[in-house]
């Protein structure tokens, strides 16, 4: 255990490039997902917030809902959807990094919509009547909102990202943890343990918990940071 | 009178419900261009409800509320509104209103010197730059009245707007609201502070339960009210002015 431990260490003090590269892959892939969720994400959450249409409450709660969803659901849909006898099967894209990508993109797109959809809800209700006022329409109110609460937002893009980041469900389905291709952080832990090579597992593992603790330390001076400047 | 003018504004036996409560009961009323007209009325009365009603910010349960020209979505307001705590935008204070302008449909280019004019005239030039969220609530309720003088309204509506501010700043409030009433812009102002309302008022609306009960010249409302309710308002509010 403690070997292992040492022997993870040095790995990470070497820059081994083989862990490099699956370090650089993770990111790729779940930075890639979280842009597209946010580009998705911001303006249906914004929509749903401001928006008055039926069904809006069933919407909310089903959104809500796919919060939750379990990744390796995700990856099952994602896969039947790009397998050779799939719908999307002539692309040729499963078992590469795009399938990746577009199963955490579904996996936290709901994440980031049902969030930024309360922050920007609870916003509209401080705006509402000023906006109104000024003569916004809801589109407009939709766009100002997005800017006004983009501290918020912030958080809901970590959340995504750290959910894409820590998932290993979805891209072992659709990625097929193939080595040097589509091998990621998670997947290689998964592997490497169950082969009972525990110093790649372990490296990699002090690497994912350390990404993840330098994103949110990050993303919670940024917020403080524009609170204090912003009010 | 202006081409176009949206005064004189006519209720016609306007009532609102919400939650089973009536909060508005049959009001009719005509509201014309000129005399700053005061709100009054005990907290619960309506004056605030009645605003949003006249202003468009609700809609009536029953009754009409009439504009003499009818404004368009998507048109620029010809009337403002200033409520009791202001609502700002994360920007700053000159980008609030230029903000506004926006949504008018002022040109940007022009916008910038509007903007700079319109924070001159509440004299808050100097913060310009400052992010609006963090000026002072005076600051802020200047802020504003700078952001609704920028768009030139020929009504105003200004719910309470001193209700949460120190005397110096309410002072300075009142000095605008009085620079709009002498630019041409018709005040309507709700507030249960009868000094305030002496100060800056023509003609006085005065509320009890939803109901209009009174209405009067200034002088006339607090040296002989009419009913019984306005009397006993301002004997007991008096001692607090």
């Amino acid at each position: 255990m403690v070997e292992a431990l040492a022997t993870a260490l040095s790995l990470l003090a070497d820059l081994d490039p083989k862990l490099v590269e699956i370090v650089l892959l993770s990111l790729r892939v779940s930075l890639s997902a979280v842009g597209i969720a946010a580009l998705l994400g911001f303006p249906l959450g914004a929509a749903i917030a401001v928006g008055r249409f039926p069904g809006r409450k069933t919407l909310i709660v089903f959104l809500n809902a796919l919060m939750g969803l379990p990744p390796v659901v995700v990856g099952l849909l994602v896969y039947l959807l790009l397998s050779r006898a799939g719908p999307l099967g002539s692309a040729g894209i499963l078992f590469t990094p795009s399938a990746m990508v577009i199963a955490q993109t579904l996996l936290i797109l709901p994440i980031i919509a049902a969030l930024s959809r309360q922050a920007i809800e609870d916003a509209w209700h401080e705006y509402e009547e000023q906006l109104r006022s000024l003569g916004a329409g809801r589109a407009d109110a939709a766009l100002t909102l997005l800017w006004d609460t983009r501290f918020s937002l912030l958080t809901t893009v970590l959340a995504g990202f750290g959910r894409a980041a820590a998932e290993v469900g979805a891209v072992m389905i659709v990625g097929g943890n193939i080595d040097g291709v589509t091998r990621v952080m998670t997947t290689t832990i998964a592997l490497e343990t169950s082969k009972g090579d525990l110093p790649l597992a372990l490296g990699l593992g002090i690497i994912l918990i350390a990404i993840v603790i330098a994103v949110n330390a990050a993303a919670y001076m940024t917020k403080e940071l524009a609170q204090r400047r912003y009010g | 009178m202006k081409n176009g003018a949206i005064l004189p504004l006519r209720l016609d036996e306007v009532s609102f419900a919400a939650g089973g409560r009536t909060i508005i009961e049959g009001i009719s009323l005509e509201i014309a261009a000129g005399p700053s007209t005061i709100i009054l009325g005990a907290n619960g009365a309506g004056k605030s409800v009645l605003m949003r009603l006249m202003h468009g910010l609700l809609a009536p349960t029953s009754g009409r509320v009439e504009w003499h020209a009818r404004e368009y979505p998507g048109a620029p307001r010809k009337q403002a509104m200033v409520f009791q705590r202001p609502v700002l935008l994360r920007r700053s204070a000159q980008a609030n209103v230029a903000y506004a302008l926006k949504l008018a449909g002022v040109s940007e280019p022009q916008r910038g010197a509007q903007a700079r004019e319109a924070l001159e005239s509440v004299g808050l030039a100097h913060l310009a730059r400052r992010p609006a969220r963090v000026l002072s609530g005076g600051e802020q309720q200047r802020l504003a009245l700078a952001r609704a003088w920028a768009l030139h309204p020929e009504v105003l509506f200004l719910d309470e707007p001193t209700a949460s501010l120190d005397p110096s700043a309410t002072r300075e409030i009142e000095s605008v609201i009085r620079a709009f009433d002498a630019a041409g812009t018709k005040i309507v102002m709700a507030t249960h502070n009868l000094g305030q309302a002496r100060r800056l008022g023509d003609e006085i609306l005065f509320l009890d339960r939803g109901r209009l009960v009174e209405r009067a010249p200034v002088e006339q409302f607090f040296a002989k009210p009419q009913s019984a309710q306005a009397a006993a308002f301002i004997k007991g509010e008096l001692p607090w002015t």
